[in-house]
């Protein structure tokens, strides 16, 4: 196997010792020609190696955007990075001329998205699409390519890959064209693997099959995971930690386990009142009033405010909330995350 | 697909007797004397007169005549024009230099088209995505009529960088500029297809998949958005080879090219029934099998098409 181009990829300052992936105060907006679109206003996530972080918010929070600008994919124009550094293993991945930011795209940062039937492309054979990833970015042969191609659909538990190889995307069922799209994300061995929503498009017992294969993926090659959803149902099983996301930022980050226990911020813990459970059966859901914040007019203070049972006055007025340190490894953007921390979680 | 190929093979047919059918009798219904036509202003001697009214056995019903001359086609014989000239020996001459002309016409055509295409997709609203537009607009807006007559003044008598009419056995480079004027007909449509088409490839998921690749734009673009982007553009450009053989009536009559629309507008001119629709009915199986060659690629094209 001659990996001839492998070693020309290398990225210049990569530094084994620094945190796989640290995003640091991103600000990332929209222009469009309703006016700009403030759609992430400081996020700071950051992910080591074998650990799972969950990004979960509503539509419109961000969660996507985050992902995108990780990836350097965003629409540009109208996105615009416009503050922040993403660094990669201490590299700043904003500050690399494209030509090297491209080859961190699948050789260290892969991403899989949410419906597979669209992101692929739908006129070339799962055989070509995968190993295209080999032929440009390892300059192997096509049948190199090829064997390879076909390893990685066993990866995935792809039956009969052999034969499906030549197969088109059209010709997978829903559950069996994720797992491509996962084939295609791991292809060149990524230290980083960002899901954007995998399991959505997809019934409840196919969404197991998926989330336990990236796990048990994640755990073999030791990958940072961040899983993008806006289902807390998915996260408390996997995440080792989760980042929720309101109108462009992290309000609360913390242990899954914690989380669940007791959330410190009013949003979170209205999104957990808001999951339907066995021992609730009966009663009124909760549900959060009103909708997530104009992006072009994001209000003033905590962006949370008008929907927030906790909102008093200083809430309303600028500067919005720090981010409070609520326990190690815990903080939250919520002036009030005592009272919301020492609450009892309603129904109990 | 088999299955598919044969039925449309069939209709085909079907569609072949019914186009020659409708020409033959169009060409009947308009003569009112071939034969006075061929002559001219002269007189025509009777004994003659009356030779050539049963050698096209004008004196015959028209369903009579029609069958006939199917009897002929189909056993190969296009049979004589008005002029006594042997029709094959005419299409002979005729099909060569007019494929050629349409053949250069559609890469021209093709080319530019979807060349502009991409880049004014690429380029949504900037200067040469808006310059495209007019220019396309002032394309679709002139008639060949006027476009070929114009273009022969310009280039082939002012400027003199093209030769101004293209006899028979004439070399390419003397049909570069009708050609050109030619493919004015489809390149607009063409462009504006592989614009839209590409805009719209540009936005779909699969682009970002491919970016996410960490694949240069470069390929991203010429690979994954230019074969989805293609599809319409091949269908259109199967439709665009009647708008071709339209026009080629008029650029074949403007640059002197003796070709079918040359020969088609000689033989309407002159009431000559057999050599118009002996011209015709190879201009409808052209154009059928074109279709169907084109339908077929279709689904080669987009493996998401299965014909049954």
């Amino acid at each position: 196997m001659t990996d001839i181009k492998a070693e020309i990829d290398v990225l210049p300052g990569l530094d084994s010792s620094a945190r796989l992936l640290d995003v640091e105060n991103l600000h990332v907006e929209f222009r469009t020609q309703a006016g700009v679109a403030r759609a992430i206003n400081g996020v700071d996530i950051h992910l080591d190696p074998g650990e799972t972080l969950a990004i979960l918010g509503e539509s419109g929070c961000g969660k996507s955007v985050t992902a995108q600008a990780i990836m350097g994919i965003l629409d540009s124009p109208p996105g615009f990075v416009t503050k922040g550094a993403i660094r990669y293993r201490g590299v700043d991945l904003l500050k690399l001329p494209e030509e090297q930011r491209r080859k961190v795209r699948a050789n260290h940062i892969a991403m899989i998205f949410q419906d597979a039937l669209s992101a692929l492309n739908p006129v070339f054979s799962i055989g070509f699409q995968l190993g295209e990833l080999f032929r440009v970015h390892r300059g192997t042969s096509r049948q190199d390519a090829r064997r390879r191609s076909i390893e990685l659909l066993d990866l995935v538990k792809i039956p009969a890959a052999r034969q499906r190889i030549n197969d088109y995307p059209h010709q997978f069922s829903g559950g069996m064209r994720q797992r491509v799209m996962i084939a295609m994300a791991l292809a060149l061995d990524p230290k980083v693997l960002i899901a954007d929503e995998p399991t959505t498009a997809l019934d409840v017992t196919v969404q197991a099959q998926i989330m336990n294969l990236l796990a048990e993926l994640r755990r073999e090659r030791n990958m940072g995971l961040i899983l993008i959803t806006h289902d807390m149902g998915v996260v408390a099983d996997v995440a080792d930690r989760i980042s929720v996301m309101y109108a462009g930022k992290v309000v609360e980050e913390a242990p899954v386990l914690d989380i669940y226990a007791r959330p410190a911020h009013p949003y979170t813990k209205a999104l957990l009142e808001s999951i339907p459970r066995l021992d609730m059966k009966g009663q009124q859901l909760n549900v959060i009033k009103g909708l997530p914040p104009n992006l072009l007019r994001i209000p003033a203070g905590c962006p949370f405010h008008p929907r927030c049972a906790y909102a008093r006055d200083v809430c309303r007025a600028d500067p919005p909330p720090q981010q409070y340190d609520v326990a190690p490894a815990r903080t939250a953007r919520c002036h009030f995350w005592t009272e919301v921390v020492g609450d009892e979680p309603a129904g109990s | 697909m088999f299955r598919y190929f044969v039925r449309r093979l069939l209709q085909g047919v079907l569609t072949f007797f019914g186009a020659t059918f409708i020409v033959y009798a169009l060409m009947f219904a308009n003569q009112s004397d071939p034969l006075q036509a061929l002559a001219g202003e002269r007189p025509l001697p009777e004994n003659v007169r009356q030779a050539l009214t049963e050698r096209y056995h004008l004196d015959d019903p028209f369903i009579l005549q029609y069958g006939y001359y199917m009897k002929g086609l189909l056993t190969g014989d296009f049979g004589t024009s008005l002029t006594n000239r042997p029709i094959l020996e005419m299409m002979e001459q005729a099909w060569p230099t007019t494929i050629r002309l349409s053949f250069i016409a559609i890469i021209i055509a093709v080319l530019i088209a979807v060349t502009a295409g991409i880049v004014s997709a690429i380029r949504r609203g900037g200067v040469f995505d808006n310059t495209t537009l007019v220019i396309t607009l002032l394309l679709l807006s002139m008639p060949i009529v006027v476009l070929a007559p114009l273009a022969q003044l310009i280039f082939g008598m002012r400027l003199q960088w093209v030769p101004a009419t293209a006899g028979a056995d004439s070399g390419l480079f003397a049909l570069v500029l009708p050609a050109f004027v030619l493919s004015s007909l489809v390149i607009a449509t063409q462009l504006r297809v592989t614009r839209a088409s590409v805009a719209e490839n540009l936005r779909s998921d699969y682009v970002r998949t491919a970016r996410a690749k960490g694949l240069a734009d470069r390929r991203v673009i010429g690979v994954h958005v230019l074969r989805n982007s293609l599809i319409p553009v091949v269908t259109l450009i199967g439709t665009d080879l009647g708008n071709l053989m339209a026009g080629a009536i008029v650029t074949e009559g403007v640059f002197n090219i003796p070709g079918v629309g040359f020969m088609l507008v000689r033989g309407i001119r002159t009431e000559d029934g057999p050599l118009v629709v002996g011209f015709v009915s190879i201009l409808v199986i052209v154009f059928l099998v074109v279709n169907l060659v084109v339908d077929l690629l279709y689904a080669v094209l987009d493996p998401r098409i299965r014909y049954e």
